[in-house]
């Protein structure tokens, strides 16, 4: 099974659609499956020696501290504005001391995973899909394993290791600098009372809550890392993506996309199995 | 590891293919690459592999690695066949390798001598004296002293299949496969590099696998020659039987690229 | 000395990480092992809980002594509400344990206003005698449909 679509002409006219609609079935069965294949190896490869440390330390450097500027300023801001926002639609009913709780709740439970997420897909999620994808066209993957080198212990696993590690730390950043700026816009600004301020944030959130956001920036670290990096790692099989230095740059915007949407999708379905 | 890029009377195959078929799916149904196809490749010498694009060359070279699998027929290389290696059976065959890929396939990440220190670095319990060691002399060999802390995108691309051939013979491999090792590069390059085969051959006496659509340069220093068309393939031990074959297609093949063949190959390596 | 910048400030994203982690867990959160030190647990069933939610506040004399810990239904049906109290709050067995709100529509909470008995209740004691959740929408029809007797 490769990656083109093809209708043998002996099939009469009629019957085309269905053939080309089976023929699309097989082909996203084929590939749902050898991705899952590929998680099991990128994830396999974790535990497989010798330990790449050096590479981890490099994939840290650049999914976890150089998206630290960027998940910083996204929290502050969101965080303010939902500072803002929430206390123009409590002072309504005038439950200004509820702002603390709403603010810190959406925060962990919502926006926290979902925006570190995003980041860190458009971020390092891209960057992955491309380097892999150019490394794939070049020739570099089949090098490795020439050499007998395992390309998920050298190549993949130490991103999926890195962003699984990165992903939930960036969140729980997300959370606090987002919490410290609905502070500043709630209680500094319009002039919430900051011990009510705290005392709602310290009596609605609870343990469950914590662990239903990290579960969430979990999950979504193994979604980004799994399509971004296996998009880039079949680029030369994916159906429609074309050839050479194009294929790349399509099948990164593929997998942006695709992995932006399941990440939203799987918030769904998580806040609506856990909650 | 023998000598026996001189010897003519061993004729002992070290990969053999046996009714092998390969096809890919296209526009218009399956195209079929290899169909049914039988040869082998004599131990220490040197087997050219040629043919128009788009005729399988690449893919013969993948299949030998099992980096492919073929549809039907077996692979075999020492009489192990690769098309049922799967894991760590694979892994040992390929350590027997040697591959110079089509663009060198270097890693972007790592420097040269990086590059080069990979496989020993990943494959060879080595010492950081004894990696420095021994990749400094093969570096010393293919006259890459000096340019060892570059990135391959600072290379040219004669520089870059030189580091490309250094890694392929770190781990002093028995077969060496080289894809299109002279596409892109200009007259002298080209004949530079294939100096560059002969002098390593000579030395190691690997058996040499070259894909290549370079004729008359690389016809003289074949030993054995393989035509590859629709499918089909030719074996020839000496450019001077193409001219003679049967087969028009071959005949006019010959024609079209052999204008500058030499009619003897005596002159391989010599410039 | 790149290598070891690339080290530095790999570690001080993680040590940041894990310090957020870890003020999220012990302001927001309760760390069970840090928390319910020094508490112990006390129940009361009521008739009605209505309003109270997991990890509302326990008060005396409007003093936060504590915290809800599980609701749940009795084997008799009766509401029975489990709170972890601080250990220094000696509850005498003749106090009683009530549903308050803060405001009209503020949370509730529970508050349990304390007897003169010499005897205590140990851990895992049970209040039996409660004063349920105000139904305030029942009392105001009530009034409104003048069934007030």
């Amino acid at each position: 099974m490769n990656g083109h679509s093809y209708t043998p002409s002996v099939v009469p006219k009629l019957l085309r659609p269905v053939v080309m609609l089976g023929n699309h079935a097989l082909y996203l069965l084929f590939d749902l499956g050898r991705m899952g294949v590929y998680l099991f190896s990128a994830l396999a490869g974790i535990f497989r020696r010798p330990f790449r440390y050096r590479e981890l330390v490099k994939q840290l450097h650049f999914i976890g501290t150089g998206s630290a500027a960027v998940i910083f300023f996204t929290a502050l801001s969101s965080g303010m504005v939902l500072g803002l926002q929430g206390y123009y639609s409590l002072h309504k009913f005038g439950a200004e001391g509820m702002l603390g709780s709403a603010v810190s709740l959406t925060l962990i439970m919502e926006l926290g995973p979902i925006l570190t997420a995003l980041m860190v897909t458009g971020r390092a999620g891209s960057a992955m899909c491309a380097e892999i994808g150019i490394m794939r066209i070049s020739e570099q993957i089949d090098a490795l394993e020439c050499m007998a080198v395992d390309p998920f212990r050298y190549l993949v696993s130490p991103k999926f290791l890195a962003t699984l590690i990165s992903v939930p730390l960036l969140t729980v950043m997300f959370d606090v600098v987002g919490i410290f700026g609905g502070y500043l816009a709630g209680v500094k600004l319009m002039g919430v009372n900051s011990g009510a301020f705290f005392n709602g944030m310290q009596q609605s959130v609870t343990n469950h809550d914590i662990t239903l956001g990290i579960i969430k920036s979990f999950v979504f670290a193994l979604l980004l890392v799994w399509i971004c990096s296996g998009r880039g790692y079949f680029v030369q099989s994916i159906r429609g993506a074309g050839f050479g230095a194009e294929s790349v740059s399509r099948v990164t915007t593929q997998a942006v996309v695709v992995s932006s949407i399941s990440i939203l999708i799987f918030d769904y379905l998580l806040t609506a199995i856990l909650l | 590891m023998t000598g026996t890029a001189e010897g003519t009377n061993s004729f002992e195959t070290v990969i053999r293919f046996e009714d092998v078929t390969k096809s890919f799916p296209g526009p218009e149904g399956r195209h079929v690459v290899l169909d049914r196809v039988n040869f082998g490749v004599p131990r220490g010498k040197i087997t050219v592999i040629a043919g128009g694009s788009g005729q399988g060359k690449s893919v013969t070279l993948k299949l030998v690695l099992g980096l492919m699998r073929p549809d039907s027929g077996r692979i075999l290389v020492d009489g192990q066949d690769v098309t049922r290696l799967r894991g760590d059976g694979l892994r040992r065959l390929r350590t027997r390798f040697g591959v110079l890929f089509q663009g060198a396939a270097l890693f972007d990440s790592l420097t040269v001598f990086e590059n080069v220190a990979l496989p020993l670095q990943e494959r060879l319990r080595l010492s950081r004296a004894e990696i420095q060691d021994r990749v400094m002399t093969t570096l010393d060999q293919l006259e890459l002293r000096g340019h060892e802390n570059k990135f391959p995108a600072q290379l040219s691309g004669g520089m870059k299949k030189r580091v490309g051939l250094a890694r392929a013979l770190q781990l002093d491999p028995e077969i060496v496969l080289f894809d299109e090792p002279t596409t892109g590069l200009d007259p002298v390059m080209t004949s530079e590099i294939y100096d560059l085969f002969v002098r390593t051959q000579d030395r190691i006496g690997y058996t040499a696998v070259i894909v290549s659509h370079d004729i008359p340069k690389i016809f003289e220093l074949a030993d054995q020659i393989v035509l590859l068309n629709k499918g089909e393939l030719d074996v020839f031990d000496d450019p001077r039987e193409i001219r003679n074959s049967s087969k028009p297609f071959i005949r006019e093949f010959a024609e079209k690229t052999m204008a500058g063949c030499p009619q003897n190959k005596e002159g391989a390596g010599k410039q | 000395m790149k290598n070891y910048f690339v080290d530095a400030t790999v570690g001080i994203f993680l040590i940041t990480g894990f310090v957020a982690l870890g003020w999220l867990a012990l302001q927001l959160g309760e760390v069970p092992w840090v928390s319910n030190a020094g508490t112990y647990q006390l129940r009361a069933e009521f008739d009605n809980i209505s309003g109270v939610k997991s990890g509302a506040d326990v008060q005396v004399a409007g003093v936060k002594v504590g915290s809800v810990t599980k609701l749940e239904l009795s084997d008799d049906f009766y509401a029975m509400v489990t709170m972890k109290l601080d250990r220094k709050i000696q509850v005498p067995v003749d106090s009683i344990a009530s549903v308050k709100s803060q405001g009209i529509i503020g949370d509730k909470f529970i508050q349990i206003t304390l007897g003169g008995d010499e005897e205590i209740f140990s851990d895992d004691g049970v209040i039996t005698d409660t004063e349920s959740a105000v139904d305030l929408e029942s009392l105001i029809s009530k009034f409104a449909f003048g069934q007030v007797k």
